[in-house]
């Protein structure tokens, strides 16, 4: 099976139907991972699935919007899960960390600068104090957890089982229960909302930088396997990819930008900038939402971290055999600290979504999230036997999931309910997973 | 000093103790090896052969004892200094990472970067691909997590890991357990190859025959403790034997304790 270091699956048995040869000899000489081409293809069912079911409801750009600002917050923690449970380590303390993360960078900007500094509200530097406040915080308690887990050899299990009841704690401790809101006015574009977007003309940008730099990528790597003489992919399959790859960013764009304001508040603009509105009101275009585009320059930083640097390499031969990473001269302790000193930063980032997203810190902030992102990491084909996952299967895990939360909510099935099929999916997955690695094993 | 010492050894492990728990695994130990040397280590199961080549590698320092590394006193506290004094190990459970692929592997710990820190996965693959043809010509497998692959390659990229980084010290724990009647010839040719090269072997195994076979001199452990190191043209394998069951120096032992051995 394909693995984290872009191992790829020879072609093994010889009685497949020659269709199906095709298919493996496709996905092997474009080097696509099989297990995500899988994912996207559960993905593509799922959509077509509520699409239908709900008359046409699930795919309009008003709905994929809303599911990608959903998914980015589970999405940018689950990234980090996959590093904690592919080293055979686990984090139940990530969801009452939000929330404590979440509280004090409220309490930041609304209290302790605006009045117990006396600085005022509204001020230019309160978004980013309140974040790098929860950034070092996330690092520093993430750290803890790591450290006790690492040099105090208790199992992360219990720690982060600790930490889930102490940080949960602490959030009545300071707030007693009180809502903080509102958040600073540029901070709140963090959680995204039509404002905190960039735009058409912005998102047309993004994509097309993501297009240029995709070539730019694949084709580099190329050419390095070309000048050492190793078989690397032929220009057709090259092609494809790269074609394949900016279809999917443009079509992302486009549907950004497809989404228009809601009406309401593209009244509200006209009249506040002065412009008569149109027949049939102003139609501005969102584009890419602020945390999606946080979601995916996280999820750029974290499969750089966990594929191309040392870090990652040694995360995942801990999470193949600690024995191992250990005789190599590993610093198996140090590294088990900072993935969850790493998850400690990306659960802040989460919680500045989160809140943002708000425009306050509630008590129950970060809820069950814990869970969400296991279950996120998991369907997305991290095994928890360790050393295996990727940063990309945890996102699509992320999107999946509340694809089918979101699908639910449109066929009007209630909370118990959508609990009831997410549980049953995750098993689900799971189990098909394994039986599918138990055969490609064979 | 006598003449013989004029030649400094390239390892010198002195009175090495290591316990677990109350147990002495190895007890007084002490054992030397020249460079372009094959020392044989042998003994029952639980003798001290693998705990004792352990402190020497990094995996378990000793208790107390001292390492000399050409006639110089060295503290040897984790595998990283013991990489960097030029010992290498090939471990008897060959501590591969089976979720990596064969590059990965052997360059676990000692990954080439870009001066930016970025793998340089395409120079190590390069790199493995030299390495195993020279060790394994028929390994093809570089990009498949080495869980997949044979016994025998395996132990070939747990070797090629071993001798890549220019040893001089090589550690070797039953290099040839998991192996096929050819793929341990092709190993007996390697270390052949790696002593004529001047490297100093450790070569612990059962194989009493492996062991007369490929080394110059033959230690022997029984119950922690070094019976005694003899040259191989010294003693006959009935000896060797008597030393590794009994306990007991070349000469201690009976001509009717002998002839037990073969009862």
């Amino acid at each position: 099976m394909t693995e984290a270091t872009g191992v790829h699956q020879g072609s093994t048995g010889s009685t497949d139907a020659p269709a199906r040869r095709s298919i493996r000899s496709f996905l092997a000489s474009t080097e696509i991972d099989t297990r995500l081409a899988g994912m996207i293809g559960a993905l593509a069912v799922i959509w077509i699935g509520f699409n239908v079911l709900s008359g046409g409801l699930f795919l309009t750009p008003r709905n994929l919007w809303n599911l990608s600002v959903q998914s980015s917050s589970i999405a940018i923690m689950a990234t980090g899960m996959v590093l904690i449970i592919v080293s055979r380590n686990i984090d139940l303390s990530v969801g009452s960390l939000l929330g404590f993360l979440g509280y004090t960078m409220a309490m930041v900007q609304a209290i302790w600068i605006p009045t117990t500094l006396g600085l005022g509200f509204g001020q230019p530097y309160t978004w980013i104090v309140a974040l790098a406040v929860g950034v070092a915080l996330g690092a520093a308690i993430g750290g803890l957890q790591g450290f006790i887990v690492a040099y105090g050899g208790v199992p992360s299990f219990i720690v982060t089982l600790g930490g889930f009841l102490i940080w949960r704690g602490l959030i009545f401790r300071y707030a007693q229960g009180q809502t903080i809101a509102p958040m600073d006015a540029t901070y709140s574009f963090i959680g995204g909302g039509p404002a905190g977007a960039l735009g058409d003309i912005g998102s047309l940008i993004v994509g097309a930088l993501a297009c240029v730099a995709l070539a730019f990528i694949l084709l580099s790597s190329n050419r390095r396997r070309r000048a050492y003489g190793f078989p690397a992919r032929p220009t057709w399959a090259m092609a494809t990819v790269i074609a394949a790859g900016s279809a999917a960013i443009l079509a992302f764009v486009w549907v950004a930008n497809s989404y228009f304001w809601p009406p309401a508040l593209a009244t509200r603009y006209a009249e506040a900038n002065g412009i008569i509105e149109p027949l049939g009101g102003l139609q501005i275009p969102t584009g890419i939402a602020y945390p999606v585009l946080i979601m995916i320059g996280v999820t750029l930083v974290m499969t750089y971290l966990a594929t191309r640097r040392r870090f990652g390499r040694y995360v995942y031969s801990i999470g193949g055999n600690p024995d191992a990473a250990e005789l190599g001269g590993i610093n198996v302790r140090r590294t088990i600290t900072v993935t969850y000193a790493l998850m400690g930063v990306l659960v802040a980032i989460s919680a500045a979504v989160q809140t943002a997203r708000l425009d306050a810190a509630v008590t129950n902030l970060g809820v069950q999230n814990e869970l969400d992102v296991i279950a996120a990491a998991v369907i997305g084909g991290t095994s928890f036997s360790g050393g295996i996952g990727t940063i990309t299967g945890a996102v699509l895990g992320a999107v999946v999931m509340q694809s089918l939360r979101s699908g639910m909510v449109l066929l009007r099935f209630d909370s118990p309910t959508q609990d009831i099929v997410v549980g049953i999916v995750l098993v689900a997955a799971v189990g098909l997973d394994a039986a599918l690695r138990r055969r490609s094993a064979r | 000093m006598n003449a013989q010492a004029a030649r400094t050894p390239l390892v010198e492990m002195r009175n090495i103790h290591v316990s677990f728990g109350g147990v002495h695994a190895v007890e007084d130990a002490s054992i030397d090896l020249y460079a372009g040397e094959v020392v044989g280590l042998v003994g029952g199961n639980g003798a001290g052969k693998s705990t004792l080549m352990r402190a020497l590698s990094g995996a378990r320092p000793p208790d107390s004892g001292e390492i000399w590394i050409d006639g110089k006193h060295i503290a040897i506290g984790n595998p990283r200094e013991a990489k960097s004094d030029g010992i290498e190990t090939i471990y008897q459970t060959l501590a591969l990472a089976d979720n990596i692929d064969a590059a990965a592997n052997l360059f676990l710990g000692r990954e080439l970067t870009d001066r930016a820190g970025t793998l340089d996965d395409t120079a190590m693959e390069s790199a493995t691909r030299k390495v195993m043809h020279r060790l394994n010509p028929n390994f093809k497998n570089f990009k498949m997590a080495v869980k997949s692959l044979s016994g025998g390659q395996r132990q070939s990229v747990a070797i090629a890991r071993a001798v890549h980084f220019n040893a001089r010290i090589l550690i070797m724990d039953e290099p040839t357990a998991a192996l096929g009647p050819a793929e341990t010839a092709q190993v007996r040719d390697l270390i052949r190859q790696l002593k004529a090269e001047g490297i100093g072997i450790f070569l612990v195994s059962h194989d009493i025959h492996d062991v007369f076979d490929l080394s110059d001199r033959i230690a022997v452990m029984y119950h922690g403790k070094i019976v005694g190191t003899v040259k191989k043209t010294d003693v006959t394998i009935d000896e060797v034997l008597a030393m590794i069951i009994m306990g007991k120096a070349p000469g201690e032992a009976t001509a009717g304790e002998l002839a037990t051995l073969h009862g």
